[in-house]
């Protein structure tokens, strides 16, 4: 087994092909998308595949250590930076082909007007263990 | 015996540990332990008398902790064979445990921890779950605030506000994982009540006994935020609001307002109504009036500003918000609802999408899109 990290932008990924903010699509719209969402989940569950999921806030600042004795330096919120992480899944799958079919069944959440997103999703392998048996 | 049973014991049975002379950090783990062993052994041999059997077996793995502990050290063992039969089980036992869980030296994460731990004897791997951390940071969260109150005297009584703070907080984690902490928080606060005379204690209890009575209404079927006008109240638990009323009538004749009192007020004013449009509004405000005056918080002032807007109308809830730091959570989603109702949807649904940006959590940023879109649509038709 192998964990891939999912990867969803607020900012950052290349534009979807159903790009409609969720306030303007309809409430029954964002009930189904919402159902869709939970369901994958359960589903990944049953199979043995889910590790974890989460979701981030828009906000965030960048900062770093100034000196000795001296206050945090930070930056942001950055408006104008290109890449804004909105959350992640981390599933532990057999192959990477099912990692990717995985973030296409996310991808296909529906959107507006009731027909897929078409979401372009950030798939990432963790580094795994060194292996006991070396030679 | 269930398991919620067996944990009501823990305070007790800590407290009669620390009267024999052990200390509450090891009494603490001691009892743990027992608790840990009842729930292997008593199901297949349940003892007689529950509480004779985790004080034995929580003070002989004491002895075996100082023990091997003396023994480490290459002391002579100084706790020895049988126990010191310890006076009468004193009332206060559990309220002492109370005030030493609640310490105001603690952070208030590790008060909630330790007092479900030692009061409410939830086992570690538990908290963790509902708070969900991993088991061994809450295991060092507890043992550090263990270590924080190791000084403090047993003895020495402490203050309410800062024990109803602690309840108050596991109260509104709600419930995640297999652990229903607003449960656990209600029957923390009982047994609190049962010990302790205080107007306050029983304002808390009767605002969690009327919060709790409108859950199976809270949440719709995938989830979602119901908001209090459009839930159904007839799944409201009417045997808690029974209850919580009468916990806080009895409490407010005693004519010492507090802010748990008036919030339980407000709580009880909503249970009141079979329907939405059936709310006594102005009484509302009037028991913002003095939770202001009592609390001067910030987020009294913005849940008053609602009330003003349903008691005098829309203008007077902006009016009333107006006067308030936009920076404030919430502040433009109820900015967004006082517009709306003022017959201004355009900027009703602008303020709901940049409400849903900034909310704090993931149901509240659903409801408040949910809310967006239906503006935006209707504006489309």
């Amino acid at each position: 087994m192998a964990k891939y990290l999912l990867l969803k932008h607020y900012r950052g990924a290349p534009a979807s092909v159903n790009d409609v903010p969720m306030d303007q699509w309809t409430p029954e719209e964002i009930s189904a998308h919402v159902r869709y969402m939970n369901d994958f989940a359960a589903r990944l569950e049953a199979t043995g595949e889910f590790v974890d999921s989460q979701a981030l806030s828009p906000e965030g600042t960048f900062v770093r250590y100034d000196g000795e004795g001296r206050p945090p330096v930070t930056d942001g919120p950055f408006a104008e930076t290109k890449d804004l992480i909105a959350g992640w899944m981390v599933i532990d799958v057999e192959t990477y082909e099912r990692a990717l079919e995985l973030a296409c069944e996310l991808s296909a959440a529906p959107g507006a007007g009731g027909k897929p997103i078409h979401e372009w999703l950030e798939v990432r392998p963790f580094y795994g263990v060194p292996p006991t048996v070396t030679e | 015996m269930d398991e919620a049973v067996l944990r009501t014991l823990t305070p007790t049975v800590i407290g009669i540990l620390v009267r024999r002379g052990a200390d509450f950090a090891a009494a603490e783990d001691a009892v743990q332990d027992a608790l840990v062993e009842a729930v292997r052994v008593w199901p297949d041999d349940p003892p007689r008398d529950p509480k004779g059997w985790l004080v034995t077996v929580a003070w002989r793995k004491f002895l075996d902790t100082v023990r091997a502990d003396t023994s480490r050290r290459h002391r002579e063992v100084r706790v020895e064979g049988e126990p010191v039969p310890g006076p009468a089980e004193a009332v206060d036992d559990t309220l002492q445990l109370y005030f030493l869980c609640a310490h105001p030296s603690l952070t208030p994460a590790s008060a909630v921890a330790l007092t479900l731990r030692a009061v409410g004897g939830l086992t570690t791997r538990q908290i963790a779950q509902a708070y969900l951390v991993p088991e061994a940071t809450m295991a060092q969260r507890i043992s550090r605030a263990k270590r924080t109150v190791s000084g403090v005297r047993f003895t020495r009584p402490g203050d309410v506000a800062t024990v109803l703070r602690v309840l108050y907080l596991v109260f509104n984690e709600g419930y995640s994982g297999d652990v229903d902490l607003a449960a656990e928080a209600i029957r923390l606060t009982r047994r609190l009540a049962a010990e302790i005379d205080h107007e306050e204690v029983a304002g808390l209890l009767a605002l969690m006994l009327l919060h709790h009575a409108r859950r199976p209404a809270r949440t719709g079927p995938d989830g979602r935020l119901v908001p209090l006008a459009e839930q159904d109240r007839g799944l409201w638990d009417t045997r808690l609001i029974a209850e919580g009323v009468d916990v806080l009538q009895a409490a407010l004749a005693r004519d010492r307002l507090g802010e748990f009192q008036a919030q339980a007020a407000i709580a009880a004013l909503h249970a009141d109504a079979q329907a939405a449009e059936e709310t006594d509004w102005v009484q509302i405000v009037g028991w913002y009036d003095e939770l202001v005056r009592l609390t001067d918080s910030p987020v009294a002032r913005l849940n008053r500003a609602v009330a003003v807007g349903e008691a005098d109308g829309p203008r007077a809830g902006l009016a009333a918000l107006a006067g308030l730091d936009p920076a404030l959570p919430r502040h433009t989603a109820v900015a967004a609802y006082l517009h709306e109702r003022d017959g201004d949807p355009t900027t009703a649904a602008r303020l709901y999408a940049e409400a849903a940006r900034s909310a704090p959590n993931l149901p509240e940023r659903e409801h408040l899109t949910r809310q967006a879109a239906r503006l935006n649509a209707q504006l489309r038709s």
